[in-house]
């Protein structure tokens, strides 16, 4: 038996992604806490849950901060702690990583965590704004430096260290298009072409419309318990056998490389350690795909192949559904979408669903041993999980 | 050079008023930050003196910038880039007087001084940019 359950998950929930019209965060996330009520009939949640972290990145969206208390109060928690966890987005990977510090702590023995980001009211170039909040502000922002050109310098610098092209990249999109098309929960359903991946406008080259992940509404939420106690409120606990969390210099520039994450790396070396797994037993992995090249990236930190060979992996079809690794099943950032707070917990859901078999078209067969890697900003957080079926 | 002056980044912008390219040097250590800190982050020392930096450096990566925020739409498409100092320091800039096209990873840069089309209410420091050395 692969690693000591930390914590266990026992039930989860996920709003729609999408395009959420005349809706508030506060009642986008009310949804997804709906979804996990249900799932765990055993569960009493006013009396049971006894705290709630959420992530959530701007307060620029809504001119709305607090977020802590809003969603405790909106999803019928009153008046348990609440509070909000920022770390830009990887804000619901910290989320987590509190749930288990308070469960872990001996505080409390039933947490949510979750996160929540309601974006598409607001122009692109206001949401590129707000999003470049979370790279460095005297240096990057104020030479102009938008997010997709944080990713778009990797890009440049992984394509020239490593040959590795914008077809390549390219393949990533359509990858997780085709994944996001078998999720009826995703804000993109629909397949695209490489062809047509590869001649979307220049957003920042060589990163093009098809390599950047969609502006997207969304919450999400997982229910957490000890284990020991994870059998009193379902059959099925999904436990989180490794969890990992680094950080690095808020600028870029001042790091030692740009063609990997230095953050991410750390943290999957600690996940993996407590976790006691290696790479290749990872079943199903949810990565964060902000960028393609994020994802070409993510594939060397965490270990699924060497350093250089991401853009092959991608190529070669081993990440896809029914490859060696099925990465982003769920369609990931570039497909399902990405509500910047919600995005660390809607990975693990994916990977929830996944290892307890109810992934539906995109069930990745016999799936044992789960895997989430949530990237806040340029790299400046990194938060990396490791689940396992009980 | 004052040693009072405090080891800022709004320091090292106006240091670019008088056509200087200052970092500060730990006095403990010796290590030099850029941008200057007001604590060293390998020895913890505050004590620090101003040191001119090298103008000259070399690309090491870069992209052209064609979505921009509101700030700097008026000037889209443009390049930035990350420079390699002589003395091993990295700093992010705009690239110009060079088309885009001929832009190539490793190609020698050289920072100058002036403005650009940004608009209110982003501080109005001065500015630095690169261009081919």
């Amino acid at each position: 038996m692969k690693g000591k359950p930390l914590v266990s998950i026992v039930s989860a929930g996920l709003s729609k992604f999408g395009k959420l019209e005349g809706l508030y965060a506060r009642e986008i996330f009310a949804e997804a806490a709906k979804e996990a009520f249900d799932r765990c009939p055993n569960l009493n949640p006013k009396k049971d849950i006894q705290a709630l972290f959420v992530g959530h990145m701007g307060e620029s969206y809504e001119h709305q901060g607090h977020t802590g208390a809003t969603m405790a109060d909106w999803a019928g928690l009153l008046h348990i702690p609440a509070t909000r966890v920022e770390a830009a987005c990887s804000s619901s990977g910290a989320a987590l990583r509190a749930g288990i510090y308070a469960l872990l702590s001996g505080l409390c023995d039933v947490v949510m965590v979750g996160g929540v980001e309601k974006m598409t009211h607001r122009t692109t170039p206001e949401v590129t704004e707000y999003l470049a909040m979370a790279s460095d502000y005297p240096f990057e922002q104020w030479h102009g430096i938008t997010f997709p050109g944080l990713f778009a310098l990797m890009a440049t610098a992984h394509m020239h260290k490593y040959g590795t092209t914008e077809k390549q990249m390219a393949m990533v999109a359509v990858k997780n298009h085709y994944h996001g098309s078998l999720n009826p929960k995703a804000h993109m359903q629909k397949e695209v072409t490489l062809e047509t991946a590869l001649s979307s406008r220049v957003i920042a080259w060589p990163l093009k419309l098809y390599d950047c992940s969609l502006i997207t509404d969304g919450a999400s939420c997982l229910i957490l318990t000890k284990p020991d106690l994870a059998k009193k409120y379902t059959d099925t606990p999904i436990h989180i056998i490794g969890s990992g969390q680094a950080s690095d210099t808020i600028g870029i520039y001042e790091r030692e490389q740009f063609t990997s994450l230095t953050a991410a790396k750390l943290a999957a070396k600690k996940a993996y350690e407590m976790a006691n797994v290696k790479p290749e037993d990872i079943s199903v992995a949810e990565v964060h795909d902000c960028f393609t090249i994020a994802e070409i990236i993510a594939y060397e930190d965490l270990g699924f192949c060497k350093p250089g060979e991401g853009g092959r992996l991608a190529e070669n079809g081993e990440t896809k559904l029914g490859g060696r690794i099925p990465v982003n099943t769920s369609g990931g950032l570039k497909a399902k979408g990405h509500p910047v707070g919600a995005t660390g917990t809607a990975q693990a859901y994916e990977i929830y669903l996944q290892l307890t078999g109810q992934a539906e078209k995109r069930q990745v067969k016999d799936a044992e041993i789960g895997l989430t890697h949530n990237v806040g900003g340029s790299g400046a957080t990194a938060t990396v999980h490791i689940y396992r079926r009980d | 050079m004052s040693e009072q002056t405090p080891f800022t980044i709004e320091q090292f912008y106006k240091f670019m008023l008088q056509g200087k390219f200052m970092g500060g040097k730990c006095k403990k250590c010796g290590k030099t930050h850029l941008p200057p800190r007001p604590l060293c982050d390998d020895c913890f020392s505050n004590e620090f003196e101003w040191v001119e930096l090298p103008k000259n450096g070399k690309l090491l990566t870069y992209t052209i910038i064609h979505v921009a925020p509101p700030q700097f739409q008026g000037m889209a498409p443009y390049a930035v880039g990350i420079v390699q100092l002589e003395n091993g320091i990295k700093i992010p800039g705009m690239i110009k007087g060079v088309a885009l096209e001929k832009i190539k990873v490793g190609m020698p840069l050289t920072l100058d001084y002036g403005t650009c089309d940004a608009t209110q209410p982003w501080p109005q420091w001065p500015r630095y940019y690169f261009k081919p050395a």
